[in-house]
């Protein structure tokens, strides 16, 4: 995808060189300024976490005598890890964390299909109406609606499990029905006809045919879908605030309590968190990106 | 379960009489057309129950809480007319949460123009290209808390922040940048600065990079410079990314949570909305009027997002 589309920038910039030469000397300038600015941006980008990691090496009495900028002693003092991992409930966090991403993914995707399933491939009395409830709740931001949720989830008699946060993940999902729709107008209709052909049912095509085929937009959903309800502080923060079912985002917002300024635990907690999305930014880059640039636009 | 696989061939004949005669099968048709009429219902069960919970009945209350002065457990609501709004719209301490949402707002316009830029430069060719867009966009994916956490230590006196501008021998710049009641909101937009620019960069790097790259071949050739592709190409070709990134944008600024709840907890006047909504309902258990304040925020933008349409008519609504 971006090679492609990459592939025909770099042609037109070779074309460069054929300019006059009072083109080229603002070109030079222009592409100094721009390589210094990058490197700027970049600097302010990651500088917070660079001091993060240099932080969480540190020991104790370290922290308390150098500054922010200076490197730990030991780079293999992983103390403060083990501190924030066991005394610091993240190892209840990540799992929750992972109950409810693994729950939520498997919800939305089958959510998510039957929705569009339904919407793309029937025509039926009230098609109309379901679209436009569809459509209408994508305009309503969930961070609004909480106050009036939180008395929905108390009388389900959800509130303080983990079971809220998965049901609201699946409620209040619009954008991967998007992504499914999407897809599923690019997947042809002979595709149902030669399966009914065979004699299969609508259910029998919808698991068996055309899940199978969103498999690509099952990769995006889980990928932006995933990312976000690993980060999500604002509905475990409300809705289930006890320890037991503290995630990993409220596991590390109760670091600001006990260990105030302890900030060597406190960045080696928060280095704990980042660490699983450096490695999945690292390895899905190129999904992750085309997964945003679908998602965040629909 | 049992009963759908019973269906199996019921449902056939609906799909069409020329099946009946492939299969040379017979089958009474008007069960195979009621099945075939609830199929679609049948897929749409779940779905619509969750969407109709966990966001209409909400939205709904939201505004019937809204004219009482409900205060979340009580069994009776009184209803009190209009007062919570006259309320949002009188007394300051409401009105300062919008003064707050400007610096989102300005924040969030620096955010589109930084990302508008780095998204222009790097749909050229440049060395270690990938990198610098994996760096920039790296920020995005990043938990929340963990940021805010990270930008605690940050502004810090004595801590990143302040010991960068010392070694750059700037240190008579340091301020309070959390304890002081001018520069706070300052402090906290740019940490939304820094979380979000590469969110709006990577939206605009695609779009750019779906113009057609002969429309710059074309310009080349007509001797046009960069910034005249940039003025004339890119910009008309990405509108609508800039046009709904501008919606987020207001939107973002006015639910702006995150960020200034974990880092300041809405202290020193840095309280948002949001805060203040959350603050109203589950602290001081005015629910009434907490609702009152969501429905602000929901009609404000709704009204955006309506003008935004007007203004830029989105072209791919494909959802029929």
């Amino acid at each position: 995808m971006t090679t492609i589309t990459r592939r025909p920038a770099s042609r037109e910039r070779t074309a460069d060189p054929r300019r006059s030469r009072q083109g080229r000397a603002g070109m030079l300038g222009g592409t100094v300024s721009k390589y210094v600015i990058l490197t700027v941006a970049s600097a302010v980008t990651l500088l917070p976490l660079i001091v993060l990691v240099i932080t969480a090496f540190k020991t104790k009495t370290e922290y308390a005598t150098t500054g922010p900028l200076q490197l730990p002693q030991n780079w293999f003092n992983f103390d403060n890890f083990a501190t924030a991992f066991t005394d610091g409930n993240m190892a209840v966090g990540f799992a929750n964390t992972t109950i409810v991403l693994v729950v939520s993914l498997v919800g939305t995707i089958l959510i998510g299909s039957m929705t569009a399933y339904a919407v793309d491939r029937f025509d039926f009395r009230f098609k109309k109406v379901v679209i436009g409830l569809f459509l209408v709740a994508t305009l309503v931001p969930s961070v609004t609606t909480q106050v009036a949720t939180f008395q929905i989830v108390n009388g389900l008699g959800l509130y303080d499990t983990l079971l809220s946060l998965i049901a609201l993940n699946l409620g209040t999902d619009i954008i991967s029905i998007y992504i499914f729709v999407q897809f599923m107008q690019s997947i042809p209709k002979d595709v149902d006809e030669a399966a009914m052909l065979d004699g299969a049912n609508k259910f029998t095509i919808y698991w068996r045919v055309i899940l199978p085929l969103l498999k690509p937009a099952i990769a995006t959903v889980v990928i932006i879908k995933g990312i976000a309800i690993y980060n999500e502080f604002y509905q475990p923060f409300l809705y289930a605030p006890s320890p037991e079912n503290a995630v990993i985002s409220t596991a590390l917002f109760a670091f600001k309590g006990p260990y105030g300024s302890q900030w060597e635990i406190i960045s080696a907690g928060a280095l704990l968190v980042i660490i699983p999305t450096l490695i999945i930014f690292l390895v899905l880059q190129r999904f992750i990106y085309n997964g945003f640039t679908q998602g965040a636009t629909k | 379960m049992s009963q759908v696989t019973g269906t199996d061939a019921g449902i056939l004949p609906g799909a069409g009489a020329s099946l009946d005669v492939v299969e040379g099968k017979k089958r009474p048709p008007r069960k195979g057309v009621r099945q075939r009429r609830i199929t679609p219902y049948l897929f749409l069960l779940i779905p619509l129950a969750f969407l109709l919970v966990f966001t209409y009945v909400p939205a709904v209350n939201l505004f019937w809480y809204s004219i009482t002065d409900w205060d979340g457990i009580d069994l009776s609501k009184n209803v009190i007319g209009l007062q919570n709004y006259i309320d949002i719209f009188t007394k300051p301490e409401f009105l300062r949460v919008f003064v707050v949402s400007l610096y989102y707002i300005v924040a969030s316009f620096l955010q589109m123009g930084f990302a508008l830029y780095f998204a222009t430069v790097l749909s050229f060719s440049t060395r270690f290209r990938n990198l610098f867009k994996g760096i920039l966009f790296f920020p995005t994916l990043l938990n929340g808390v963990a940021i805010g956490l990270m930008f605690l230590y940050f502004f810090q006196p004595n801590g990143t922040l302040d010991s960068v501008l010392k070694i750059v021998g700037l240190q008579q710049l340091t301020v309070q940048w959390l304890g002081n009641p001018d520069i706070v909101n300052i402090s906290l937009a740019s940490t939304s600065i820094w979380r979000y620019t590469g969110l709006s960069f990577i939206l605009f790097l695609g779009a750019i990079q779906s113009i057609p790259a002969t429309l710059y071949e074309a310009a080349d050739l007509d001797g046009a410079n960069k910034f005249q592709q940039f003025r004339f190409i890119i910009i008309p070709g990405i509108k609508r990314i800039i046009s709904l990134s501008f919606i987020l944008a207001i939107s973002g600024s006015l639910s702006v949570f995150e960020i200034p709840f974990i880092i300041t907890g809405g202290t020193n006047g840095s309280t948002t909305f949001v805060i203040k909504t959350i603050q109203q309902a589950f602290t001081y258990r005015q629910v009434g009027l907490a609702s009152a304040m969501a429905v602000v925020l929901l009609i404000i933008v709704l009204i955006v997002t309506y003008i935004q349409r007007k203004l830029v008519p989105d072209e791919e609504v494909n959802l029929t």
